[in-house]
């Protein structure tokens, strides 16, 4: 399934983690919202695009046995909820550490690997993951 | 005259051990250590490539300057194993590091002094005055045919520099010197590189790497003993440790940006990715000769200056090479030909 | 506003069923639950259809209209609609359903779910049940659904410092029950041990934690038509239907350990229907996964849902019996079938013809079906008058 265009509208996002402010209530949202759940019709017009530094903490993880067909390679995989320094929680990897050294709260940061390909001859579709600091 | 204004580099964590790859080929690893002088080499893991690895080492040289990313006028990327044949690295840079769109960018090809190649060119634009600050990132995750000596030295890594006119250290002076020498190559859709044997040696590394060097020596009127540092380009330990003997370099000089025997030839990063650790620990007034060799055949060479700049260069915001080659995370052969593709999964 | 009644069920068995297509399945149960309304496909007004995510399993979009074509129905141009809402389906649909006879614009609907789950490997399922969380934010990275419901494992034990043990109960019982149920996918017996040493698919979560892929369609038959309620054996009142969201993903929730919307469903559904917990006779929760099993019932229960546990409350004869059908974790997990099967177990429980399984006097019956981990929540009321 070629998905380019679909990918690339959120290349920025998925590469610099770059979500949204609301300048009704000051909110940050990751992944990037054109409305504030807080403040819905306010915020219209007034969501800002903010990038995340990508620092955080585990908020939870769990070890991936039974996992999607694109990840084959990487059996067993960490995925995890991070919880970032500028408060928005993120799903993804946690990559290159022992299953054994990830912890709630183990302090990480982000790091662009590739996340998926579209077979020998697709686009590869980049994204962040997490590795412990 | 452009300067160093930052710099980056990234090693990927997996590492392998040259005994390791001896015990499946049926080799004897103390012949491969004491011959090639290579202990253990990075290896990329199986989401890391060109571009991720190129992110990271911009990343870190971006983090490292309080310049602005607007004044970035160009990035080019040299390597022998992009991920795309056909869509620059560099377009996805620009991108993934937030640099501004009204810029220079290309992919450069020359075997081993790709790196090298983007930096001469962003040189030229920031002493033409085209461009402010320029980016040139030397990056590969280079393969090596199973059981071929170049298995044992192929490995992953990328450094990056951001070129402008005041920086940490004056690029005083660059040559380059280029003749036709198929000393190793690969052809368009093979997955290996082929080579020479021992005919990489005198007519293609030797005669590129010391041309290099003695021409730059002659053209500033200078002897070994000027320098404070020498690197050169590193497909194993050896050549390089034998090149700078040749030249009139002693240990001393040379030891700080040898690193192949721990993480293998980084290939576009061989030689930088010595300059970076050099300069992790350089001083005002060191004086560095680097040379990088590309098959081919050619060389580049650079004649450099540290000033009192990198005083107050913020280097700690960022891994240093030294911390990130004593990270290692130990895998054997079976996760080393997994991670590299070189398994045949179904329907390929 | 008018009082609507269940008075027909039918459905077919869950399991591995190699040789039933998907409109194969949907006729099989459709039909059981007209037979058993005793009704004409002349007096159907609607039909509303469940099912989650065919458009993957089976390349087949425009599922009502299947359904409705090959029951034999369409000749009768009756309007035919499918309802979606993740692994919600089901119980939506019944909802929507009640909402359209309740209104007077119907009299008399079929609502039936369906789900064609084992014509692709397991890795590909994982990938289609991935599109009921973010596709780009969760899926996307390799997040599976599994992993969602052990990351609210690790955290609810982190947090409220809940055991392994006090989840890993619920497969147990759902497999006990199962296996007086005829017509369950997994009839064995399992122990405490065999839920936590079985293999991995999540830390902690192994596969005796999650449902399996089923194959399977249920179908119920509704009506506020008064001839028709006077006429049936055991006609079941629908005390009340209500439905609450939350968040798609567990990362815009303020608590993940929580399931917000099942609270609000429940609380509503006891209001609507006037009733309080004490007159609930028994209970058919989302068991999907055992961990959101736990969740379902603290969100009902508050803190006593785990001294129901440590009580051994769940089982069929004991104060709160739970998933007596054997739950989506034994008697199997069709998507877009299971919301419609709840409402079947309880209208068989609530007509005393439930056999060895019977909950001895049950009057009222709560269901409970989840989209999601905690993201839609439908909660309906059965009872006898």
């Amino acid at each position: 399934m070629s998905e380019v265009p679909r990918f690339w509208r959120e290349s920025k996002h998925r590469y610099r983690l770059v979500g949204t402010r609301c300048e009704n209530c000051g909110n940050l949202y990751f992944p990037p919202r054109d409305i504030c759940p807080t403040c819905r019709r306010e915020s219209i017009n007034k969501m800002k695009e903010e990038e995340l530094s990508g620092e955080g903490e585990v908020y939870s993880y769990t070890v991936v046995h039974d996992g999607l067909e694109q990840f084959k390679m990487q059996v067993p995989y960490i995925i995890a909820i991070i919880k970032t320094k500028e408060g928005p929680l993120i799903t993804g990897q946690i990559v290159d550490c022992n299953p054994e050294n990830v912890k709630i709260g183990s302090q990480v940061k982000s790091t662009l690997r590739k996340v998926r390909t579209e077979g020998k001859s697709g686009i590869i579709q980049y994204g962040y993951k997490f590795i412990l600091k | 005259m452009s300067s160093i204004v930052s710099y980056g580099s990234y090693v990927p964590r997996y590492r392998i051990r040259a005994e390791e790859i001896a015990r499946v080929w049926g080799e004897d690893p103390e012949n491969i250590k004491g011959g090639l002088m290579i202990y253990s080499k990075s290896v990329p893991g199986p989401d890391e490539d060109v571009l991720t690895i190129s992110a990271e080492a911009g990343k870190n040289a971006i983090n490292r300057t309080d310049v602005s990313k607007k004044t970035i006028g160009a990035i080019f990327v040299g390597s022998e194993s992009h991920p795309y044949a056909v869509k620059p690295t560099a377009s996805i840079l620009v991108e993934a590091l937030g640099l501004p769109n009204d810029i220079h960018s290309a992919d450069y090809e020359f075997a081993c002094k790709a790196g090298t190649a983007a930096i001469q060119n962003v040189m030229g634009l920031v002493d033409s005055g085209m461009i402010e600050n320029g980016m040139a990132i030397g990056a590969d995750t280079s393969q090596g045919a199973p059981g071929d000596a170049l298995e044992y030295s192929a490995s992953a890594g990328g450094t990056a520099f951001i070129i402008g006119r005041k920086g940490i250290a004056e690029i005083n002076k660059t040559y380059s010197f280029t003749t036709d020498t198929p000393d190793f190559w690969r052809r368009e859709g093979e997955k290996y590189p082929s080579h020479g044997g021992r005919f990489t040696g005198e007519p293609a590394y030797f005669k590129h790497v010391l041309t290099g060097a003695k021409r730059m020596m002659e053209m500033q009127g200078t002897k070994p003993e000027d320098y404070d540092y020498a690197v050169f380009h590193q497909p194993n330990g050896k050549f390089p440790t034998r090149a700078a003997k040749m030249l009139g370099f002693k240990d001393e000089q040379v030891k700080d940006g040898l690193l192949t025997p721990y993480i293998g030839n980084t290939y576009s990063s061989s030689m930088i990715i010595g300059l970076s650790a050099i300069l992790d620990k350089a001083e005002p007034g060191d004086r560095i000769l680097a040379v990088a060799f590309g098959s081919g055949a050619g060389s580049d060479a650079f004649d450099i200056t540290v000033n009192d700049s990198i005083k107050s260069y913020k280097r700690d915001r960022a891994p240093g090479v030294m911390e990130q080659i004593n990270r290692p995370i130990w895998i054997d052969y079976a996760n080393y030909v997994k991670y590299r593709g070189k398994i045949i999964m179904r329907g390929e | 506003m008018r009082d609507v009644y269940i008075i027909g069920v039918g459905s077919t068995r869950y399991g591995e069923l190699w040789d039933m297509s998907l409109r194969e399945l949907a006729s099989e149960a459709g039909l059981k639950a007209l037979m058993d309304a005793g009704i004409k496909a002349e007096e159907i007004d609607a039909l509303y259809g469940a099912n989650t995510s065919a458009g993957q399993f089976i390349d087949q979009e425009h599922i009502a209209a299947l359904i409705s074509d090959y029951s034999g129905i369409s000749e009768l141009g009756i309007p035919a609609v499918r309802i979606e809402a993740g692994a919600a389906s089901g119980g939506a649909a019944l909802n929507q359903a009640y909402l359209a006879v309740k209104s007077g614009q119907y009299d008399t609907v079929v609502v039936g779910g369906v789900e064609k789950m084992t014509d692709v490997p397991s890795e590909v399922a994982n990938e289609i049940i991935g599109g009921s969380l973010d596709a780009e934010w969760e899926t996307f990275f390799g997040v599976t659904e599994a992993s969602i419901a052990a990351m609210i494992a690790k955290r609810h034990e982190y947090d409220e410092r809940v055991k392994r043990e006090h989840y890993a109960v619920f497969p147990v019982i759902s497999h006990k029950h199962a296996s007086m149920n005829p017509s369950s996918h997994f009839k064995n017996v399992i122990k405490l041990e065999d839920v936590i040493n079985a293999s991995p698919v999540a830390e902690p979560l192994t596969v005796y934690d999650t449902a399996p892929l089923s194959d399977g369609a249920s179908a119920i038959v509704i009506t506020a038509d008064k001839k028709k309620i006077k006429e049936s054996e055991n006609p079941i009142k629908v005390k009340a239907s209500t439905m609450a969201n939350d968040f798609l993903s567990l990362h815009d929730r303020k608590k993940i350990d929580s399931f917000k919307a099942v609270n609000k469903s429940v609380k509503e559904s006891l209001k609507q229907s006037g009733l309080n917990l004490s007159n609930i006779d028994g209970y058919e929760i989302h068991d999907s996964y055992s961990i959101g099993s736990l969740i379902q019932m603290e969100e009902i229960f508050g803190k006593e849902a785990i001294k129901m546990v440590e009580n051994d409350e769940y089982y069929f004869n004991s104060s709160h019996p739970l998933n007596v059908s054997g739950g989506l974790k034994a008697h199997g997990n069709p998507l877009g079938a299971v919301g419609l099967y709840q409402a079947i177990e309880a209208t068989i429980q609530l007509r005393g013809k439930a056999g060895e399984r019977q909950i001895k006097g049950s009057k009222n019956m709560l269901i409970h079906n989840m989209g999601g981990l905690g993201t839609t929540s439908v909660t309906t009321i059965l009872g006898v008058e």
